[in-house]
């Protein structure tokens, strides 16, 4: 008897893997499918795709600094990433991760520069923890107003957006300010987070932190939140249909609050990364910082799967590190968004599943069809 | 009288299933002709091919003896064949005029000639004896009159053979009778008409002949003259079936669900429950007979939660639960069995196992440490109603989606029921179901009765208000207008209450 139930448990580790594998295998052939129409197109512009597909594998990959600032925005990316795919789960699109993320960035600065004399370790975790929530409340201001209200989360996040940024160079102007530069403060010694090149020599050129382990960690989390546990399933039911989730005693405004919340946690900590590990200052901002926006890409890719989050943030930290190497080789960068738009266009358009399913049926039917001609 | 249209070995695969096998099937020039066959059988899947939505594998069409090939719709339409979905596809925000004349509008010069269009509708609409205002608008009104909207649009194309599928699913009874006169004017001016159905009632008052399909395969073509329900429903299931629902006395108990003055509002703000009360008894049915749209829908969305109560309470063993969030509902021991299970019964992109926890999530049994789900025991659990209350699913990982109506509906029924609750709210839950899954969800609320529960069932469907329930309440313009022992009630007398007690409306 035991037995038995030690083989369905095994049998169904079996198939989540399997799962896994097919959740992920369609994005992987999407990938591959579209560095050779980009590679097509480098061609069909005159330029050699080995030439430049080796020159972006260069300046990503290339030596140990490259892959530590490969690394920097794979960092940002995870959580930026996270926060699209956690909003969509609910079914709800958080294009405020550049806002929450910018909030983060500030608040980290508050608290890493406001405060003085904690134990270093206090003091990271007292920025990075203030930078998300304050993420947090920005984007959960978003799903309030649509749960109360019923304003759309898109358009008050696109606002919110211009207030974060707006807010954030004031108090760089004012409160903030460096001797009137247009960056802010420097945060203390104490709340600076871990960087490779601290404890490795090899590092000493690049900008890798230990934020690398918290977005991993943090999407390891959300994979468990979401996957596993009694809020996950209500969020997921949610986004999945609102009036069966009520019907089923699910609290559909709340859940709609706790996800943009959850959201702009992630995004939040990806800004508070980036001043506690990367720049130790916000500069003024003349527009967005981008992260956020990528981040609606790398969801998609990683089908809004929290680890096809983690590997499709490193792919994109890839193609953004090496455009620059591109271009030294005299290739246009502008191939890397090249590549990027048709990666996503063949990962949002599902075009490989629809043709794998396509080919599936044609073989079936073929095989009915002789089967019937044998008899 | 001559055949219009002849389809001869007629076979259609899809992945993993034969919808139609080898199917041959001929009708008669001004025939009401019916295909009669369970949910999955195959019946609008040889419609489809006849109309050209999907081309057959094998097989060959003859329209008025000539062979065709029907590659699409418009080549079906003008060899004058006309087919009325089962799902309406109408232009909600347009008017009635404008819908019908969709897509060969008149016009004068390069402007739409609106005067000729509504002239031209309801020119058919009187030639045809179907009544429709041609400027209202599609969204202002009812279900019935939309399928006549519908049916003058294939006529306005010139049909003269009309395909039916499944239309009496969205009627009410008398929209049914209404239907059943529009068909028989229709034929008795030369049209041919194909009619879907699961339903032997309807087979036996509309239709001329009966082709029957099982499993994708004919099984018999008879007259309806020389056939009777029973050997219909036999040839259509495959097995001897009861139609008639077996019960005990009941031993009705002490009140469960109490309804005091109840109020509430509908989606556009209107009073559509004014101020209802009555009780339902362990161990007792009560059945809500009543014409679609006088506030059944927002009688139960109130008592269960889903929708605010303005006055009045609603006790369950006693205790107050009036206007308390569904989660509290639920614990307090109600089950319900929504009306729409596509809306609110599942989430269909769910896999089954989690569709089986839906409202019951938060249950010790379900949960490992405090906040995580015990998945491997989730999928026990589901594998268990799979078992119990026989749903047709390769296993419980696929989705909601996959699976037919009654199946799905079966799996609504496992969870609800399976929860042992105190009181089980069934609204309309044989909605589009075949004779053998109704069997089923009848068997099993009986037993719920039996075993000293309160159901409260609220059905469009009289026939099945009566032969279920104990007591029958009928609402009508949101007020609960009598309450009869189901013992003395006749199908007369409800229909007068129905239609709001007036005595005029004696037949």
């Amino acid at each position: 008897m035991d037995l038995q139930k030690i083989n369905v448990q095994k049998s169904e580790r079996k198939e989540n893997l399997d799962n896994l594998i097919k959740q992920l295998a369609y994005p992987l052939i999407a990938i591959i499918t579209s560095f050779v129409v980009g590679g097509l197109l480098v061609a069909a512009f005159g330029s050699n795709p080995i030439v430049a597909y080796s020159a972006m594998l260069r300046g990503s990959l290339g030596d140990i600094t490259s892959i530590g600032e490969t690394l920097v925005i794979t960092t940002y990316l995870i959580l930026t990433g996270l926060s699209i795919a956690f909003g969509f789960r609910c079914g709800l699109f958080n294009i405020g991760a550049e806002g929450q993320f910018v909030m983060g960035a500030i608040t980290a600065v508050w608290i890493g520069w406001g405060l003085k004399g904690l134990p270093p370790f206090l003091h990271v975790t007292l920025t990075l923890v203030g930078g998300a929530l304050a993420g947090g409340f920005w984007g959960g201001f978003v799903g309030w107003l649509k749960a109360r209200l019923g304003s759309h989360e898109v358009i008050n996040g696109i606002m919110m957006n211009y207030i974060a940024v707006q807010l954030s160079n004031f108090w760089v102007r004012t409160s903030l300010n460096q001797d009137g530069k247009a960056f802010s403060v420097e945060i203390a010694d104490s709340a600076k987070l871990w960087r490779f090149s601290e404890t490795f020599s090899v590092f000493s050129k690049t900008r890798l932190s230990g934020g690398l382990f918290v977005a991993i960690l943090v999407a390891l989390v959300a994979y468990y939140v979401l996957n596993k546990t009694q809020k996950g399933f209500e969020i997921r039911a949610v986004g999945f249909n609102q009036h069966a989730a009520e019907y089923g005693g699910i609290n559909v405004k709340n859940n709609i609050i706790l996800a943009m919340f959850s959201a702009g946690l992630f995004a939040g900590l990806a800004g508070a990364i980036m001043t506690s590990a990367m720049q130790y200052r916000v500069n003024q901002l003349m527009g967005f910082t981008g992260f956020g926006m990528d981040g609606i890409a790398v969801a998609l890719v990683g089908n809004n799967h929290p680890i096809g989050v983690i590997i499709s943030a490193l792919l994109f930290g890839i193609l953004q590190k090496g455009g620059p190497m591109m271009q030294i080789e005299g290739i246009a960068k502008e191939v890397v968004f090249i590549v990027q738009g048709i990666l996503i266009l063949f990962v949002a358009a599902n075009f490989v599943r629809i043709m794998h399913d396509k080919y599936k049926i044609n073989k079936e039917l073929k095989n009915s069809l002789n089967k019937r001609e044998g008899k | 009288m001559p055949t219009v249209i002849e389809m001869k070995g007629i076979s259609k695969s899809f992945p993993g299933i034969k919808a139609n096998d080898n199917i041959s099937l001929s009708v008669e020039q001004g025939e009401i002709h019916v295909l009669l066959g369970e949910n999955g059988a195959g019946k609008s899947t040889l419609m489809n091919i006849l109309y050209g939505l999907y081309n057959p594998d094998e097989g060959q069409i003859l329209v008025k003896e000539k062979p065709v090939v029907i590659s699409n719709p418009n080549v079906a339409i003008e060899l004058g064949i006309g087919m009325v979905h089962q799902h309406f596809m109408l232009v909600q925000p347009f008017t009635v005029a404008e819908n019908i004349v969709l897509g060969s509008e008149p016009s004068k010069g390069i402007t739409l000639d609106m005067n000729k269009a509504i002239k031209d509708v309801e020119e058919i609409s009187k030639k045809y004896e179907l009544k429709v205002d041609p400027n209202s608008k599609i969204q202002d009104i009812s279900v019935g009159m939309q399928q006549r909207v519908e049916i003058l649009k294939t006529l306005y194309r010139g049909a003269e053979i009309l395909i039916l599928d499944e239309p009496t699913a969205v009627l009410t009874p008398q929209e049914i009778e209404e239907l059943g006169i529009i068909m028989k004017s229709l034929v008795s001016q030369g049209k041919t008409i194909i009619l879907i159905t699961h339903k032997l009632k309807e087979v036996m008052a509309m239709s001329d002949r009966v082709t029957i399909i099982r499993r994708g395969k004919v099984i018999d073509t008879l007259n309806t003259k020389n056939t009777d329900i029973d050997e219909l429903a036999e040839k259509m299931v495959g097995r001897k079936v009861n139609l008639t629902v077996d019960k005990k006395e009941s031993k009705a108990g002490t009140p469960v669900l109490e309804v005091k003055g109840l109020k509430a509002l509908d989606n556009r703000d209107l009073e559509a429950v004014k101020g209802v009360s009555f009780e339902v008894n362990g161990g007792e049915i009560l059945g809500i007979a009543g014409v679609d749209g006088n506030g059944q829908h927002e009688l139960i969305e109130a008592i269960t939660g889903l929708r605010k109560i303005q006055a009045g309470e609603v006790l369950i063993n006693g205790k107050e639960i009036t206007s308390k969030p569904p989660r509290d509902i639920i614990s307090s021991g109600v089950a319900h069995i929504p009306e729409d299970r596509h809306k609110r019964g599942l989430v269909l992109d769910f896999p089954l196992y989690e569709n089986s926890i839906l409202g019951n999530h938060r249950a010790k049994t379900f949960s490992k440490h405090k906040f995580s789900l015990n998945y491997p025991k989730i999928r026990e659990h589901a594998r268990r109603l799979i078992k119990e209350f026989d749903v047709r699913t390769p296993n419980e990982k696929v989705k909601a989606r996959a699976l037919s109506g009654g199946n799905q509906q079966k799996l609504i029924i496992a969870r609800e029921i399976d929860r042992d609750p105190y009181l089980c709210i069934a609204a309309q839950p044989t909605r589009g179901l075949d004779v053998g899954a109704i069997e089923f969800v009848h068997k099993r609320l009986i037993e719920q009765r039996d075993s000293g529960k309160a159901v409260l069932l609220i059905s469009l469907e009289l026939d099945e208000v009566m032969s279920l329930s104990d007591r029958i309440a009928v609402m009508y313009d949101g007020k609960i207008v009598g309450v009869i022992d189901a013992k003395d009630a006749t199908e007369k007398k409800l229909g007068i209450l129905m239609a709001g007690g007036e005595a005029q409306h004696e037949e």
